[in-house]
């Protein structure tokens, strides 16, 4: 991981230069637009790889799309009709797009509802899940990477990156399946203190504060397991990082100006190794969305990524699509935020 | 010296070879590269000596004799599965599929990726950057979504899911291998070579490609972690062959029959266990031989 | 009458897995006020593991013998808050490699306040005056102080790091290698530039360089430090410009003179390198590349002999055929 950090923190570091005001604002602007620009080309290559993606294979798309089912003639119009296939293809490119922009995802095979509709309903759920969870992870991951750096060689140090790297190494749905097994069924002396999945009890509402408690209970497993899923990556990233900056001068001149070892180790070297941490966290964003997936699918929670794993069955593919996208501009913008949240931390990539 | 006088190319084998033995010494010091490599040859002989350890009639549905989903016992170490075979033996066989497509995937993964990060790192015109483009658009994609729209498209199969976790990690080997071949060209003796005229291919496979191969070979451990991890998630979402069982399609099972609800421990947490140690197993290796490859870590230790 | 900097017996070592690594050996040195000492060497003699010594920041492996006094207190083992007031406020330090040794994502300004604000030198006070005119001061515009190191070239961010060490008003300023990788022409302008702070503001300047050239222009007093051991200390020019010890001639002569034609066409050198720390050479440590070693320097420590008042030289041939073996180095 330090090799990968030394590159991309070494890529990002530039010479010096005499800055003056002007240029300054304007090499930050030419940062800002290259990022933007960066984004959008990925949004496209998305769109593009969503249109081609099931007109490559070779023979009549419906044709695959309807495999290994039983499609009446009237959905086979239908379909063909949505997709546009009587059109050449630069054009029903543009149609393709022009469905895009407009919501228009097209019908779901299973639930016969627009698939935009399916997928706002379902977005609070993952939404409420994933990010109680990064933000948990995050705090925790980054303080724990931090402490272990501090100790190194330690105790504290060995269990905390020992448990770090099995968590790693461990699918994170498994993990949610162990914990399933423990908390919500119950295991040997532990009752079972969680339900196995769904969001809401049945008989509750959900808008009530009761309803609410409801839900955070329903939550409570499954934010347990993303929540240590990833802080293990943050914590070995922090550790290793900030074992990396331990080492540099500038905190040999800090000392030397007086300052207490803990105020270094904090406002120094920590707040530096923040950097290349935030890089590396951003580079696996993908991660954040992978785990939505799996986690709700054991935890049948009802968001966009149960409605992603329940699409395969069918294959919906409408439905697949939909999400691919969804999920692919998210990460996009989620990549495009923390790529600028990073230049405003360090300025030595923005001037 | 007696014989005739080593050629440059003789000598240069010479020095790969006392390398790669200064590499191994290295290696050998480090307690938790050794324990990692350890456990990856224990599993390794797990999945090759297969027929030997557990009968392959074991896993034919069919012939299962034993009742369903019940706990271990002198007959059935692990107990048994849903269909009445033995979980052991599946587990023994299943180490085989997720082991060789881990390493398949890989495999795809690392060629395109040192093609082209080198290609991207070496050619500065349009070509180049355009390749990098598209490794970046790539990288950010998220992966699972586009494994399983992938996969829904190109059917269920083990060759399907090489092929996807190949083609969907390959951006991070680029990348770094990009970022090295860049700061390798940048070095006096590459521009010398150009000076004298060595061809771009030259250039690459003589100079760039035996100093980028370290960290090639200390990338691929994270890669086949990505693999290995990638692949058991896809094999557990039923996207892996129905026919072949993996210790990700175990696990699919055991979620399906209600294991978890039953508390047939023995059915879901084995391959878990299998999963997690052999994906450790690799990357203390790799944590190892990073350490080994950077000496900035090693001053650290 | 304390004197700003003493050094009496001071000996370093690291410990590391290979053993007990020994850097300095035994050494003695003096910085008065308004006195520019100089420290020459080259890498690996020792002479920066010495300049950690002055205010403690030695690595956590180092073992010291010996004392370090500043201002009169023993730094080794001063208590942690007196040692906090000493550092800067006391003795500050310049360090080698500006781009490191400042934080590259804090602005110059702030890295120059913290100090400030640290040791209270301006109470209830402006700070960003006090910055302001500490930039002045060497020779850079105040609005500098908004820059980041990267923005900077290598002669300004050496000057900010000068700036930075005046900030609480030290008596004593340990410059460690402050020329280095800078242009000549930079190299001057930071030569003189310290060379009136000294004069105007009565500080006591300990100037560590492996370029006798520097030192020899700019300090009144030098010491040549091999293998963590003085081996000849005198006046600058003097020991510039008539070294008595074998290695000091060679250093000296390293560095051709204009108008010395028979220097550029016979550029001189040592042979062999520094010797490794863990494997000293018995006896005079300098015997294996000494041009005029005799039979006895591999054997005993070379004693301490004056060539001069005031001028200590470690090495058997002082006052022995003196001029018969200064003829040897010069040719």
């Amino acid at each position: 991981m330090s090799t990968e950090t030394s590159t991309l923190v070494a890529e990002a570091e530039s010479g010096p230069r005499p800055g003056r005001a002007g240029r300054r604002r304007s090499s930050e602007w030419r940062y800002v637009g290259s990022k933007l620009l960066g984004s959008l080309g990925a949004l496209l290559f998305v769109l593009v790889f969503n249109f081609f993606l099931f007109r490559v294979i070779p023979g009549d798309p419906v044709r695959t799309l309807a495999r290994n089912r039983l499609v009446s003639d009237k959905q086979v119009a239908e379909l063909t009709q949505t997709l546009g296939l009587e059109q050449s293809l630069p054009q029903q490119f543009l149609t393709y797009l022009q469905n895009t922009f407009t919501g228009e995802f097209g019908l779901s095979f299973r639930y016969r509802q627009p698939v935009w509709d399916l997928m706002l309903d379902r977005l609070w759920p993952t939404l409420l899940l994933v990010g109680t969870s990064t933000i948990l992870a995050s705090i925790i991951g980054v303080y724990l990477g931090m402490v272990s750096a501090w100790n190194r060689g330690k105790p504290l140090d060995h269990m905390s990156t020992g448990s770090s790297l099995a968590l790693y190494s461990m699918p994170e749905w498994w993990l949610g399946l162990v914990l399933m097994a423990v908390f919500a069924v119950g295991a040997g002396p532990i009752p079972n203190l969680f339900p196995t999945g769904g969001l809401h009890s049945s008989d509750v509402d959900p808008a009530s504060i009761a309803g609410v408690f409801d839900t955070a209970w329903h939550l409570t497993l499954p934010v347990i397991t993303l929540t240590l899923a990833y802080l293990a990556e943050y914590a070995l990233v922090m550790r290793s990082s900030l074992l990396d900056e331990m080492g540099e001068d500038y905190l040999t001149t800090a000392r030397a100006k007086g300052l207490r070892d803990v105020y270094v180790r904090r406002r120094h070297a920590a707040r530096n190794a923040l950097l290349p941490t935030t890089t590396l966290v951003v580079l696996n964003l993908g991660f954040v969305v992978s785990g939505a997936i799996t986690i709700e699918t054991i935890y049948s929670i009802p968001g966009l990524g149960l409605l992603t794993t329940e699409a395969l069955e069918t294959p919906d593919y409408p439905v697949l699509q939909g999400t691919f996208l969804i999920f692919s501009a998210a990460v996009i913008l989620a990549n495009l935020g923390a790529n600028l949240l990073y230049s405003w931390l360090d300025p030595r990539v923005r001037t | 010296m007696s014989g005739s006088t080593p050629t440059q190319r003789q000598l240069a084998w010479q020095r790969r070879r006392q390398s790669a033995g200064r590499t191994w010494a290295d290696f050998r010091r480090h307690r938790s590269g050794m324990f990692g490599l350890g456990i990856f040859v224990l599993f390794c002989l797990m999945a090759l000596f297969a027929p030997l350890l557990a009968d392959e009639s074991g896993l034919d549905v069919t012939e299962a004799t034993g009742g369903v989903l019940e706990g271990p016992s002198w007959d059935y170490p692990l107990g048994t599965d849903q269909n009445g075979r033995s979980v052991l033996t599946v587990l023994i066989w299943g180490s085989r599929v997720s082991l060789m497509v881990g390493l398949l995937a890989t495999a795809i993964s690392m060629v395109l990726g040192t093609l082209v990060g080198l290609a991207s790192g070496h050619y500065r015109n349009f070509f180049g950057s355009a390749l990098f483009r598209v490794t970046e658009w790539f990288l950010v994609v998220p992966f699972l979504p586009l494994a399983i729209v992938l996969a829904s498209v190109l059917g269920p199969s083990l060759l399907t899911i090489s092929f996807v976790i190949g083609i969907t990690s390959w951006p991070g080997t680029a990348l770094l291998i990009r970022a090295q071949t860049m700061s390798i060209e940048a070095r006096p003796y590459l521009e010398r070579a150009r000076v004298l005229g060595a061809g771009d291919w030259r250039q690459m496979s003589r100079h760039v490609l035996p100093n980028v191969m370290p960290m090639v070979f200390a990338n691929t451990t994270l890669t086949v972690v990505i693999a290995i991890l990638s692949e058991t998630t896809l094999s557990f979402l039923g996207l892996g062959d129905p026919l072949r069982e993996s210790w990700g399609a175990m696990l699919d099972q055991a979620f399906e029959v209600g294991a978890i609800t039953t508390g047939a421990w023995w059915f879901f947490l084995p391959p878990g266990i299998c999963v997690m140690l052999i994906v450790m197993s690799f990357l203390l290796i790799g944590q190892a031989l990073e350490e080994i490859f950077n000496p900035r870590l090693r001053e650290r230790s | 009458m304390t004197r700003l900097l003493e050094i009496e017996g001071l000996e370093v070592s690291y410990r590391t897995v290979s053993g007990e690594i020994p850097a300095v050996r035994g050494v003695d040195l003096t910085v008065d006020a308004g006195e520019t000492v100089g420290l020459a060497g080259e890498s690996g003699c020792g002479k920066t593991s010495l300049a950690s010594t002055i205010l403690r920041l030695q690595p956590a492996n180092a073992t010291i013998r010996g004392s370090v006094r500043v201002g009169g207190k023993d730094v080794q083992t001063l208590g942690w808050r007196d040692l906090r007031t000493l550092r800067w406020g006391e003795a500050a330090m310049v360090f080698q490699g500006a781009l490191h040794s400042l934080n590259p994502v804090q602005r110059v300004g702030d890295q120059i306040a913290e100090p400030i604000v640290l040791h209270d030198t301006v109470p209830g006070g402006d700070v960003r005056a006090r910055v302001g005119e500490l930039l002045e001061q060497v020779g850079l515009p105040p609005e500098r102080a908004r820059a980041y190191p990267h923005q900077l070239s290598g002669g300004q961010r050496q000057r900010v790091m000068i700036a930075m060490a005046l900030a609480c008003r030290p008596q004593l300023i340990v410059a460690d290698e402050p020329t280095t990788a800078l242009d000549v022409m930079v190299q001057a302008q930071v030569l003189d530039l310290l060379s009136s702070l000294v004069g105007e503001l009565r500080l006591g300047l300990l100037m560590i360089s492996h370029d006798l050239s520097v030192l020899g222009t700019t300090c009144s007093r030098v010491a040549v430090m091999y293998a963590g051991r003085i081996v000849e200390e005198g006046p600058a020019w003097a020991v510039f410009q008539d070294p008595r010890h074998p290695y000091a001639g060679a250093l000296s002569a390293a560095f051709p003179r204009i108008g010395d034609r028979a220097a550029r066409y016979a550029p001189t050198g040592l042979t062999g390198d520094p010797p490794d720390p863990q494997l000293l050479p018995s006896g005079c440590t300098f015997h294996p590349r000494c041009p005029v070693a005799l039979d006895e320097c591999s054997v005993h420590d070379p004693p301490i002999r004056l060539a001069a008042r005031g001028r200590p030289v470690a090495c058997v041939l002082v006052g022995r055929e003196g001029d018969e073996r200064s003829a040897a180095q010069r040719s």
